[in-house]
């Protein structure tokens, strides 16, 4: 078991090499100069001199892997460099709005959890009932919402109508009610659908059978016999709707003015600051990635089936 | 009695409703009272009403106008895009699978580094840093989503590759040409189908959702995620802005969603 998590770890810092690679070969190739923008942000239309040394002093006239490797021992260094926009470190703006990501995001995956897995397990009891009628159509509506919609729509609701939450203070612990919301419904549709077809599938294997035959009750079934056959698929497939959550997050963000990671992106877009931009990918990557891995493992551990060696270690 | 469809009617019934909003988006420009881009500063922010059926937006361009043009940029982005990237991605799959080796390890090699990108934040990489429009959005969501068609089609093919069939028309002397696409594409192409046709919603998200953030077609030109971008300003004074770009959106993937599911059902009788 060990040695199948420690086989994986090479390839996964290739991975993360190869996709620190393209982020930076991205930023070499994007038409903007960061001595130009850099010289734009502070009001200044430089002279060519002024330029050219900005550039020798930023690196930006040396050949593209020696750019890339010293910007890569920067990243590992935690140091992604200074913002061109304000001048600030990028790991200070990246410390004071990665909690704030961090906790829109977790709430979001508890919700998920408690909601899909609840709504999965009464469809399967109810199967061919009014209840799993409706949850299908709720699974399924949340799959085809566009969530920058649902955000409006929830704004519209609770906000403009209904006057039960304000937009002024994120940092006022309501105001997590509806973001979260809104990055949870899609994540819950395609997750009950997910949970309720391999719960469905456990449903027709012979331990099911047996377990049935012996007289146990259907959500005794569910609940202790195929749920945990169930568990090690499901974690792989949590690791992979994480690239929903993290994307979510963005326009989430976007739409109830979030101070967190996504809207800083956006904000680095329009100001065209690089460094911001690059450091939000790579913290994105390494999330997506080390979420993935961690799925994995746990998926492995629930469910030896899954383990490269069959599960004989 | 109860009306009871069976898995061949769900699938004709959802492939009509599908064609039927293609021809919607194809007529656009017929249907359309007026013209989208065309502004009346007499009627700003006019609630649903005769002259417009679903009001007007904050200069007075006619909503119902835009979102039929919208549709045609809309849709007509999607099919076209999804098509090159599904011929594309099943001869890069295929070709891989075909000819393992150390072409096969490149191909799969660049298909996970881009996958260890969150796909939403590669798209804003992308744009973010070649600059916003609709081009640059294309090609970012191009770079993503062949890695998909890429992967699942080499997978089909391996498994093809040892199937019984295959071995009878290798023995039975056909050449590679004659076995791909007599033996090998025809057990591979229902279950890529069925992707492509649950990839239609998912793709029309992403584009919609990046013309939101500001990154993907840009104002004027109508289309729906960027309204509902525009919308989002006069959220108390007109929801209509919201309200119905937003619907447009939702009813067009509830559809493709419901044919990919229908597809699924049709192409792949056993498993499910």
């Amino acid at each position: 078991m060990l040695s199948s998590i420690l086989r994986k770890i090479p390839e996964l810092l290739l991975v993360m090499l190869a996709a620190s690679l393209l982020t930076f070969f991205l930023t070499w190739v994007s038409p903007g100069d960061p001595a130009e923008i850099y010289f734009e942000a502070h009001g200044i239309s430089p002279t060519r001199e002024a330029l050219s040394e900005l550039r020798h002093e930023l690196g930006l006239d040396r050949p593209f892997l020696v750019q890339y490797g010293s910007w890569l021992g920067q990243m590992l260094q935690l140091d992604p460099g200074t913002s061109l926009h304000t001048g600030e470190p990028v790991a200070k703006m990246v410390k004071r709005r990665f909690h704030m990501t961090f906790k829109l995001a977790l709430t979001a995956i508890v919700l998920m959890f408690f909601f899909s897995f609840f709504l999965a397990i009464a469809a399967t009891l109810r199967a061919g009932k009014i209840t799993d009628y409706l949850i299908r159509l709720f699974s399924f509506s949340g799959v085809s919402m566009p969530d920058f919609w649902l955000g409006l729509l929830l704004i519209m609701l609770f906000i403009v109508r209904l006057n039960w939450f304000k937009l002024t203070d994120p940092y006022a612990p309501s105001s997590i009610v509806l973001p979260a919301m809104t990055l949870a419904i899609p994540l819950i549709g395609r997750y009950t659908r997910q949970i309720q077809a391999v719960i469905g599938e456990e449903m027709n294997q012979d331990y099911v059978v047996g377990a049935r035959s012996r007289g146990c009750s259907e959500w005794r079934i569910i609940l202790f016999h195929a749920l945990p056959g169930a568990l090690g698929g499901l974690s792989t497939l949590f690791g992979l709707s994480c690239a929903l959550l993290l994307g979510g997050t963005i326009i989430v963000e976007s739409i109830f003015s979030w101070p967190g990671l996504g809207s800083m992106a956006i904000e680095s877009i329009t100001h065209r600051d690089y460094p911001v931009l690059q450091a939000y990918v790579m913290i994105m990557v390494c999330l997506y990635v080390g979420f993935n891995f961690i799925a994995d493992v746990v998926g492995e551990l629930l469910d030896p089936r899954l383990r490269s060696d069959g599960g004989r270690s | 009695m109860r009306l009871r469809l069976n898995k061949n009617h769900q699938f004709h019934l959802s492939l009509l409703l599908a064609l039927s909003l293609v021809m919607i988006a194809l007529c656009g420009p017929l249907l359309a009272p007026h013209d989208p881009l065309e502004t009346d500063f007499i009627h700003i922010l006019a609630p649903p009403g005769d002259a417009y059926p679903l009001g007007t937006d904050q200069v007075g361009r006619c909503i119902l106008s835009r979102l039929l043009y919208g549709a045609r940029i809309s849709l007509g982005t999607t099919f076209i895009m999804l098509s090159l990237i599904f011929v594309l991605g099943i001869i890069i799959g295929s070709t891989a699978a075909l000819r393992s080796g150390i072409l096969d390890t490149f191909i799969m090699r660049l298909a996970d580094t881009i996958l260890a990108f969150p796909d939403l934040v590669f798209a804003i990489a992308v744009v973010g840093l070649l600059g916003p429009g609709i081009v640059n959005t294309i090609c970012a969501l191009a770079v993503i989503w062949w890695t998909k068609f890429a992967r699942l089609s080499r997978a089909l093919v391996r498994t093809a590759l040892t199937s019984d069939a295959v071995i009878a028309g290798r023995m039975a002397g056909s050449g590679k040409i004659r076995l791909v696409l007599i033996y090998i594409l025809p057990t591979v192409l229902p279950p890529l189908l069925t992707q492509l046709c649950l990839d239609i919603g998912n793709m029309m998200l992403a584009l919609a959702g990046l013309s939101f953030l500001g990154l993907g077609v840009q104002p004027p030109t109508p289309e729906w995620g960027n309204m509902l971008s525009e919308g989002r300003e006069y959220l108390q004074s007109a929801p209509w802005l919201v309200i119905y770009p937003g619907l447009a959106i939702f009813i067009v993937v509830v559809i493709f969603n419901i044919l990919g599911d229908a597809t699924r059902k049709y192409l792949n009788p056993h498993r499910f």
